[in-house]
C-alpha cells in the first residue's frame, strides 16, 4: 500500500479539525474537532509505525504511541467536558467566544 | 495500485467528507454522528495498516466511550439541538490556515514519501502487549496515574460546589412572587419597613407572599 | 552606660503610639495599657538615666574641689593624699569669700574667678547618627544630648505623663474616641520627649512643631464644640506666629556658628568664635536669640502670646496638666536653658528675656482674679508661673529650671484636681461647686497641697524654687533684677489670694449645684472619683510637698543638690554659690500668707458672680475680663485695620499703580507669548508631543486587536505559527 495515502487521510483529519478548533463556537464542536486532530496523529503514527516494520524488524513503538495518544485523549474529554460544564454552569453559554473576559 | 489502496481511499473519502461534516453542520448532534464516522474510518485505516488491538481499541474507546461522553455533555449543557449558527467570525482565518496547512503538508508527503510503499503485516496482539508491559512498563504506569488524575481532577471540576448557584434558568429557583415596590418613595432596603397591606394597595399589584 | 539608651525613652511612647494605632480598638483596656506600659518604662529609665547623670555631675564637682583643694595645698603629691574634706566643709569657703558681693558674682559669671583643670567637665552624653548629607557637607543628623538639663527633663515629662495616662483610663471613661485619644497622649509625650533629647536645633524644631501639632488636635479633642475648635486653632496659630521667630532664630544661629548642633553652637559662643573662626558678632547673636525666644513666647505662653493658653482649656483636663506642667509650655523654658551658654553671651537677650517675664509673672496674676471658671484660673496662673521661670532665666539658670521642675508637679496636681472636682459636678464653673470639701475629700486635700505649693508656702516645692528666683534675682540687682524680685514678691501674693479664692469658691461653704452651668443638667451631691484618678493626684502631691528640698539653697547642699544635678557647666556652677536671703524669703512667705488669708476671708461667704468684689470694679474689672484688651487688640485693631483700612489701601496700590505696570508688561508679553504660541509651541512643539501620543495611541489600537479575549483567534495565531515552522524546518531538511 502505498505510505501517500494513510498519510493524506491524516493531513487532511488533522486539518479539518484546525478549522473545526478555529471556526467552531460550540465548545463542545471544538472538542471534538481536538479529537479528530488527535485521531489524525494516531493514523500518522502507525503509517510511520509500519514504514519501520517494513524494514523487516518488529518495531511497535509507534503503535505503543498510538495506544498512549488514545488514552491521553480520553482524559482529555473527560477533562475538557468537565471544564464546559463549568463553564455552562457559571455563564449559562458553551460559546467561546462568550468567556472573553480577557478582552482588551 | 491495490486492493488496500482503493479501501484506503474509500476510507479517507468518507471519513474525511465525515470529518468535513463535523465542523460544517449546524447541529451539534449530527456534528456528534459524523465524528463517529470518523473515528470508525480511522479504526478501519489501523485495521488496514495491520494494527489490530489498536483498531478495537479506537472503536472501543473512541467510537463508544468518547462519543458517549461527548453526547452526555451535549445534553448536560443542553445546547440548542436545531440549527442555530455554530461558526464564529474566524472562518477566513480558519480556513486560511487550515488549507495552507493541508496544502503544504500534502506537498511534503508527495515529494518526500510519494514513492514509498507499506509492506502490511498484522501486528501480532502478544508482540505488542510483550513489548508493551516489558520495554514499556514504566510509561503505561505513568499513563495510568495520568487516567487517575484525570478522573478525579474532572469530577472536581464538574461537581456542583455547595452554595454555587443554581442554573440561571432553572424554575424552581425564580421567585414569581417579588413585586415592585408598593408606592414611590418606599424602600424595603430599609430595615424594619413593613409594607402597606391591602387596603392602601393599589389595585392590580399582586400582594408580597413573603411577608 | 545607660545613657547610651537615653533615645529608648522619646522611642517607647512612639512605639506605642503605633501599636495603639494598630492594635489599641482590640485590647482589653482599648489602648491605654500601651501608653501607660511604655511610660512607665519609660519613667523607670528616666530614673537610671538621672541617677547616671546627676551622680557624675556630683562627681565632677567633688573632683574640682579636690583639684583645687590640692592647688591650695601647696603641693601636687601631697595634694592627692589630702583629698579628704571634714564633713559640711566646702573648699569652696576660700572661693566663696572671694567671690562674695555683686563684683565677686559678676567676676564669676564671667568666669574669670575660677579655673576648671582640664578633664573635670559637667556631664554630657553627646551622641548622633547621621541621616544623610544635604549639600556640601551639610549632615543631618539625628542625636542625642543627655546631659543634667535633659535628664531632669526625662523626670519631669516622663513622671507627669504617666500621671496623666493613668488618671485619663478614669478620666475619660465611656468617651467615644478613647483610643484615639491615648494616641495622641503618646504621640504628644513622645514629641516632647524627641524635642528635650535633640542634640541639634532642626531636630529641636522638628520636636517642637510635633509637639504643636498635638496640642493642637489634643485641644481640639472635642471638635464637636465650634468654640473647641477655634480655641485649638487659635492655639496652633498664636504658637505658630512664634515659631517663625524660632525658625529665623534657628537659621539665624546656623548662619553664624554654620552649624545646627548644639554643642557645637555653644562651645563657639561661649569661646566668642563664628562660622571660621571670625570673632563673634554680638548684634547678629542678639538677634538670632531674640527671635529664638520669640517662639519661647509663643509656646510658653509669655505676654503679648499668651492669649491662647486659656483658651487651651477646650481641651480634656489631663491634657490641659500635661500641656501646662510636662510638656508644651515648658517647651519655651527648655528652648532657652538649652542654650543658657549662648544666651550668656548677649546682655540685652537676657535683659528682653526679663522683662517679658516680668511682665507676664505680674500682670497675668491678676486675670485670674476675674474668672469663673477652675481650669481658667489655673490656667492663668500658669503663665504668671511661667512669667517667673522666664524671668528667672535672666539671672539664674538653675533657678528657671528649678521652678519649672517643681511647677510640673504641682500644676500637674493641681490641673488632675481640678479634673476630678470638674468630673464630679459636670462643670467647669466655680459657681457650680462649693463645699466639695466634704465629698471629696482626697482631691480636696491634694488640691490644698498644691495650693499651697503654688503659693510657695514654706515648706512646699513652690517655696524653694519661688525663692531661688527671687534671690537670683535680689542677688543679681542692677534695674531689672530689682524689677522682678518686687514685682515678682507681688505677684506671690496675688497668686495666693486668687489661689485660695478658687479654692474657697470650690471646696468651701455650702455646694451650690448646679445653676443651669452644667452639660448634663443632672442634680445630685457630688462624689469621690474613682480610683485611677485618686491614686495619680496623691502621688503627686509626694513632690509636690518634697521637691523642693533637693536644693536647699544652703551652701551645705550646694555641690551635691539640684544645681550640682543639672548644670551645664562647672564654671557655672561655680560662678553661682547658694543665695538665701533670709528677709526676702520670710517676706514672700509673708505675702503669701497673707493673700491666702485674704482670699478666704473675702469669698467664704461667696454666693453669686454679681457680688464679687472683683466683678465690681468699674473699669479695671473691664480691664481684666478683656484680658487687657489683647484680644481685642489681635482681633480687633490689628486684623480690622489690615482687614479693612491697610488691605483696601493696598488693593487701590494694586490695582492703579502696580497693575499698570504689570498690565503694559503683562499685554506685551502676550503679543510675544500669541505668536510663540501660534508658531513654535502649537505648531512646532505640539506637533512633536501630540504625534508621539497619537502615534502611540494609533498603533495601540491597531494591536490591542490582538488582545480580543477570543481563544480561538489566538488558536489561529498559534497554528499560524506552526505552518511557518514546518515551513522552517522543511526548508531547513
Amino acid at each position: 500500500m502505498q505510505a501517500v495515502f494513510p498519510l493524506f487521510f491524516g493531513a487532511l483529519l488533522f486539518c479539518t479539525g484546525i478549522y473545526g478548533v478555529l471556526a467552531r463556537r460550540n465548545a463542545v464542536l471544538v472538542l471534538m474537532s481536538v479529537e479528530m486532530m488527535l485521531a489524525a496523529v494516531t493514523v500518522n503514527l502507525v503509517t510511520f509505525g509500519s514504514m519501520a516494520v517494513g524494514a523487516g524488524d518488529l518495531i511497535l513503538t509507534g503503535q505503543i504511541f498510538a495506544l498512549f495518544v488514545i488514552a491521553i485523549g480520553a482524559a482529555e474529554v473527560g477533562v475538557g467536558l468537565a471544564i464546559i460544564l463549568l463553564l455552562y454552569r457559571n455563564r449559562a453559554t458553551v460559546n467561546i467566544d462568550d468567556a472573553d473576559l480577557m478582552k482588551y | 495500485m491495490e486492493m488496500a489502496d482503493i479501501f484506503m481511499l474509500l476510507i479517507a473519502v468518507i471519513a474525511g467528507g465525515a470529518a468535513l461534516f463535523v465542523v460544517t453542520s449546524a447541529n451539534v448532534v449530527h456534528s456528534a454522528l459524523a465524528l463517529v464516522v470518523v473515528l470508525v474510518g480511522v479504526a478501519a485505516t489501523f485495521l488496514l495498516l495491520g494494527a489490530e488491538f489498536l483498531a478495537w481499541t479506537q472503536v472501543l474507546v473512541y467510537a463508544g466511550a468518547v462519543i458517549v461522553l461527548i453526547l452526555f455533555g451535549l445534553m448536560l449543557t443542553r445546547a440548542p439541538v436545531g440549527p442555530v449558527r455554530e461558526d464564529n467570525d474566524n472562518q477566513r482565518l480558519a480556513f486560511g490556515v487550515s488549507f495552507a496547512l493541508f496544502a503544504f503538508l500534502m506537498v511534503l508527503i508527495v515529494t518526500s514519501l510519494g514513492d514509498t510503499t507499506l509492506l502490511l503485516t498484522v501486528t501480532p496482539t502478544v508482540g505488542l502487549a510483550e513489548f508493551l508491559y516489558v520495554e514499556w512498563a514504566f510509561p503505561l504506569l505513568a499513563m495510568g496515574f495520568l487516567l487517575t488524575v484525570a478522573l478525579v481532577g474532572a469530577v472536581i471540576i464538574a461537581r456542583q460546589e455547595e452554595g454555587e448557584g443554581p442554573l440561571p434558568d432553572d424554575e424552581a429557583y425564580i421567585d414569581h412572587s417579588e413585586v415592585a415596590p408598593v408606592r414611590a418613595g418606599d424602600s424595603y432596603a430599609e430595615p424594619g419597613f413593613d409594607p402597606p397591606r391591602t387596603t392602601d394597595r393599589p389595585t392590580g399589584v399582586p400582594a408580597r407572599s413573603d411577608v | 552606660m545607660i545613657s547610651d539608651y537615653a533615645w529608648v525613652i522619646p522611642a517607647l511612647p512612639a512605639l506605642s503610639a503605633v501599636l495603639i494605632m494598630l492594635f489599641g480598638k482590640h485590647m482589653k483596656g482599648k489602648g491605654a495599657e500601651f501608653g501607660i506600659a511604655a511610660l512607665g518604662i519609660a519613667f523607670l529609665l528616666s530614673v537610671f538615666v538621672a541617677v547616671e547623670v546627676f551622680s557624675a555631675n556630683v562627681q565632677a564637682v567633688a573632683d574640682l574641689e579636690e583639684a583645687l583643694h590640692s592647688e591650695e595645698g601647696g603641693g601636687g603629691e601631697e595634694g592627692e593624699t589630702e583629698g579628704a574634706l571634714r564633713p559640711g566643709q566646702s573648699v569652696f569657703d576660700g572661693v566663696m569669700v572671694a567671690t562674695t558681693g555683686l563684683d565677686g558674682l559678676r567676676l564669676a559669671a564671667e568666669g574669670e574667678a575660677i579655673e576648671i583643670p582640664e578633664g573635670i567637665s559637667s556631664f554630657v552624653n553627646d551622641d548622633s547618627v547621621s541621616l544623610g548629607t544635604l549639600g556640601e557637607g551639610f549632615e543631618l543628623e539625628a542625636g542625642q544630648r543627655v546631659d543634667g538639663l535633659a535628664a531632669m527633663m526625662f523626670l519631669l515629662v516622663t513622671f507627669v505623663s504617666l500621671m496623666v495616662h493613668i488618671y485619663s483610663v478614669g478620666y475619660m471613661a465611656g468617651e467615644p474616641r478613647y483610643t484615639y485619644y491615648f494616641n495622641l497622649l503618646s504621640l504628644f509625650t513622645m514629641s516632647m520627649l524627641l524635642m528635650v533629647i535633640a542634640n541639634n536645633m532642626l531636630q529641636l524644631l522638628v520636636g517642637w512643631e510635633l509637639v504643636g501639632v498635638c496640642s493642637f488636635l489634643l485641644i481640639g479633642f472635642y471638635w464637636e464644640g465650634r468654640s473647641n475648635q477655634s480655641a485649638a486653632q487659635k492655639a496652633f496659630l498664636t504658637t505658630k506666629f512664634g515659631d517663625i521667630g524660632l525658625m529665623v532664630g534657628v537659621v539665624s544661629l546656623w548662619a553664624q556658628f554654620g552649624t545646627f548642633n548644639i554643642a557645637q553652637i555653644i562651645d563657639d559662643a561661649t569661646h566668642g568664635l563664628q562660622a571660621g573662626g571670625q570673632t563673634l558678632d554680638n548684634g547678629w547673636l542678639t538677634f538670632g536669640l531674640i527671635s529664638l525666644f520669640i517662639g519661647a513666647i509663643g509656646k510658653s505662653a509669655q505676654f503679648p502670646l499668651q492669649t491662647w493658653l486659656p483658651d487651651a482649656m477646650a481641651g480634656p483636663t489631663p491634657v490641659s496638666a500635661l500641656i501646662h506642667a510636662a510638656t508644651m509650655v515648658t517647651a519655651g523654658i527648655f528652648l532657652v536653658a538649652r542654650i543658657y551658654p549662648v544666651y550668656q553671651q548677649s546682655q540685652a537677650a537676657l535683659n528682653v528675656i526679663a522683662i517679658i517675664g516680668v511682665i507676664t509673672l505680674f500682670a497675668m496674676g491678676f486675670l485670674a482674679l476675674v474668672q469663673d471658671d477652675i481650669k481658667r484660673v489655673l490656667a492663668y496662673s500658669t503663665v504668671s508661673q511661667l512669667g517667673y521661670m522666664v524671668a528667672a532665666l535672666a539671672f539664674s539658670y538653675t533657678a528657671g529650671i528649678f521652678h519649672l521642675f517643681t511647677h510640673g508637679f504641682f500644676k500637674a496636681l493641681l490641673f488632675l484636681a481640678s479634673g476630678s472636682v470638674i468630673h464630679a459636678v459636670h462643670s467647669n464653673n466655680m459657681e457650680d461647686m462649693g463645699g466639695l470639701r466634704k465629698y471629696m475629700p482626697a482631691t480636696f486635700w491634694t488640691w490644698i497641697i498644691g495650693t499651697l505649693a503654688l503659693a510657695a508656702v514654706f515648706p512646699l516645692a513652690g517655696f524653694w524654687s519661688k525663692d531661688e528666683v527671687l534671690a537670683g534675682a535680689f542677688t543679681n540687682g542692677g534695674y531689672t533684677g530689682t524689677v522682678v524680685w518686687i514685682l515678682g514678691g507681688l505677684g506671690g501674693f496675688i497668686t495666693a489670694f486668687y489661689m485660695a479664692r478658687a479654692t474657697t469658691m470650690t471646696f468651701f461653704g455650702d455646694f451650690r449645684g448646679h445653676s443651669g452651668h452644667s452639660t448634663d443638667g443632672s442634680v445630685g451631691t457630688p462624689h469621690e472619683s474613682p480610683r485611677s484618678m485618686k491614686w495619680p493626684l496623691i502621688i503627686l502631691a509626694v513632690p509636690a510637698t518634697l521637691i523642693g528640698l533637693i536644693n536647699l539653697p544652703f551652701e551645705r547642699f550646694h555641690p551635691t543638690g539640684f544645681s550640682a544635678w543639672t548644670m551645664f557647666s562647672l564654671e557655672y556652677f561655680e560662678g553661682h554659690p547658694a543665695e538665701f536671703v533670709v528677709p526676702l524669703a520670710i517676706g514672700s512667705t509673708l505675702a503669701a500668707l497673707l493673700g491666702l488669708a485674704l482670699g478666704y476671708l473675702m469669698y467664704r461667704r461667696y454666693r453669686e458672680p454679681a457680688r464679687d468684689p472683683f466683678n465690681n470694679m468699674g473699669l479695671a474689672t473691664t480691664v481684666l475680663q478683656r484680658k487687657y484688651f489683647l484680644d481685642d487688640l489681635y482681633s480687633g485693631v490689628i486684623m480690622h485695620t489690615i482687614r479693612d483700612r491697610i488691605s483696601p489701601a493696598i488693593y487701590w496700590m494694586n490695582d492703579n499703580v502696580i497693575d499698570r505696570f504689570v498690565y503694559l508688561a503683562g499685554s506685551s508679553t502676550r503679543a510675544l507669548g500669541g505668536g510663540l504660541y501660534r508658531v513654535v509651541d502649537q505648531k512646532g512643539i505640539d506637533g512633536f508631543v501630540n504625534g508621539a501620543g497619537s502615534g502611540a495611541s494609533w498603533t495601540g489600537g491597531l494591536i490591542k486587536f490582538a488582545q480580543s479575549g477570543n481563544v480561538q483567534f489566538y488558536a489561529g495565531a498559534m497554528f499560524i505559527g506552526v505552518f511557518v515552522f514546518a515551513v522552517l524546518f522543511a526548508a531547513a531538511a
